[in-house]
């Protein structure tokens, strides 16, 4: 039976998505930064906990958010009763867009997050 | 290392605690004359990560994603042992919904964590071509699981009191037609490992732990029901929604009359053991009530940490995971949210005496199979560092009693 799998697998197209590209490139970053169209990862179901988004006009700065959170992503800003949220730490629970009384915080379907500088202008959201 | 005795020469022989043939650090002594295995030595401690003293520096909301994270194949066991231990320890309701959509997810990971380990035994016996297929399958269950849960491994789905999402009418059939593509698959699965010549010589009497030794030495799991030892905490001791649904333990004479206890045998537990999942989350979806599904909103989240902060007491955990009899212990005291002690037993721990009866008499070729047959999972283990001093003394159990009886006179006066 498991030889007619094989064999039905010789016909069809690879399991694996071959993200980024089709062939390994020699150098992965030169590959990205040259802004060549990449194989598109696989899609997000709805509902998936990805990047945080942020919005600020909502937050009214109960601190609830830093209070859930298990990995110490947010910092509260006293002068503008305001979070800042360092995403490298970010371990996509959802629990802060849970408990937020103002609906300020949500996720979206972004997860391709991978950087040099943890306090890159991408991973730090104010 | 080389040792002659009685015109005989043994040979001591390490393995790991890194090595291709393990995932993760364990280290080994093989004590061999010739090709066999005489005795081994194990040595865990190379993966501790400190895990429980984090978890007594935060509040329980926290250590969930923290206690998930113990380990990545059977994270939402974890979960559910712990928030069961929360719950115990301070009184908080389960509503019954949120205990069948917990029995539901934690069979789907039994379906993928048995494929999983199906495909690393085929890989050990060097069948790669099953590897490739079981891993390939598995990704069915994955997809599921992110689209219940939001993602594909460490699910966050469970929460003290209930569960944090609801399985909605729309992700019903999807589940279901999930279920339909295992079950025309297990037929195909049973075939590939169980009817094939090569893995039937390379796993029947190897690794063989008779029901006397998986009784004594207390492995739990898998491991123990393929020794004929019917153990199962979802059946002994029932909890969640499982009194409700219709199960036993798997034990190999479903399958073969007679029992051996070798590594076929649980690669035939594990097997059924998929079927029964499929089987529990059928019986689970259609029986499941409508209602509550716990601590979901937000109200209902900061009243929970009023409570978590205010009442005291101590409550354990237990849950069958895919690889045996998980256990959580905590404790709280009151006018604090975070806990005093907190412990955590992995059935890995419990399987690992298992080895030393599995290695004795088998060969060194047979050592990466037997390693892999109770699905080992270092980093849920290593709980307890040994502090050295600079030198290593073992104490044996005589020795301790000799300490504790001289205390006793000692107290005596």
């Amino acid at each position: 039976m498991i030889l007619a799998q094989i064999i039905e697998q010789l016909f069809k197209k690879p399991a694996t998505n071959k993200f980024p590209a089709k062939y390994m490139p020699k150098s992965i970053i030169s590959f990205l930064k040259s802004g060549k169209p990449i194989v598109p990862p696989v899609p997000t179901p709805p509902r998936f906990r990805g990047k945080l988004i942020y919005h600020r006009d909502k937050c009214v700065g109960c601190e609830q958010c830093g209070r859930v959170c298990p990995a110490n992503v947010i910092q509260f800003v006293p002068q503008e009763k305001k979070v800042r949220f360092y995403l490298a730490r970010c371990t996509f629970c959802g629990q802060c867009t849970d408990i937020c009384p103002a609906d300020a915080i949500e996720m979206s379907n972004e997860f391709l997050l991978a950087d040099y500088n943890k306090y890159s202008k991408n991973l730090v959201l104010e | 290392m080389a040792r002659v005795t009685d015109e005989r020469t043994y040979y001591t022989i390490p393995i790991g605690p890194t090595h291709p043939s393990l995932k993760e650090p364990l280290q080994f002594a093989f004590d061999l004359e010739g090709e066999r295995v005489v005795d081994v030595e194990i040595k865990p401690g190379w993966n501790h990560r400190g895990v429980e003293v984090l978890g007594m520096k935060r509040n329980p909301l926290q250590t969930l994603y923290l206690a998930e994270r113990i380990c990545g194949i059977c994270s939402v066991s974890h979960l559910i042992a712990f928030s069961r231990a929360v719950e115990n320890a301070l009184g908080i309701p389960v509503p019954p919904r949120a205990e069948y959509i917990r029995v539901i997810i934690a069979e789907l990971e039994r379906i993928h964590s048995h494929i999983l380990w199906a495909g690393v035994a085929a890989h050990e016996l060097g069948f790669d071509t099953l590897l490739h297929l079981t891993w390939r399958v598995r990704e069915q269950v994955m997809d599921i699981l992110e689209l219940l849960t939001g993602n594909r491994v460490n699910y966050a789905l469970v929460t003290i009191g209930g569960v944090r999402r609801d399985i909605t009418k729309e992700q019903e059939p999807l589940v279901r037609q999930a279920l339909r593509y295992y079950k025309d698959l297990l037929e195909m699965l049973v075939d590939a490992f169980l009817h094939d010549p090569t893995i039937e010589l390379r796993t029947r009497d190897v690794g063989v732990l008779s029901y006397k030794d998986a009784l004594e030495l207390m492995a739990v799991g898998p491991t123990a029901r393929a020794s004929g030892v019917k153990k199962d905490i979802r059946v002994d001791q029932p909890y969640l929604a499982y009194p409700a649904l219709e199960l036993s333990p798997i034990t190999p004479d479903l399958f073969r009359p007679e029992i051996h206890g070798d590594v076929y045998d649980k690669i035939i537990v594990r097997l059924l053991e998929i079927e029964q999942a499929i089987g529990l989350i059928e019986q689970a979806l259609a029986k499941m009530p409508e209602g509550e599904i716990g601590h979901a909103t937000k109200e209902e989240m900061t009243e929970l940490l009023v409570q978590i902060k205010e009442r005291e007491g101590e409550g354990i955990g237990r849950h069958e995971a895919p690889r045996g009899e998980l256990f959580h212990y905590i404790r709280f005291q009151a006018d604090s949210e975070i806990p005093i002690l907190w412990k955590v037993k992995c059935p890995t721990y419990s399987n690992l005496m298992s080895y030393r009866p599995m290695f004795q008499g088998a060969q060194i070729a047979d050592i990466p199979i037997i390693i892999a047959c109770i699905d080992p999972c270092i980093a849920c283990m290593d709980r307890v560092i040994v502090r050295r001093d600079g030198r290593e003394e073992v104490w044996t159990a005589e020795q301790l009693l000799a300490k504790s009886w001289e205390k006793t006179r000692r107290l005596k006066g």
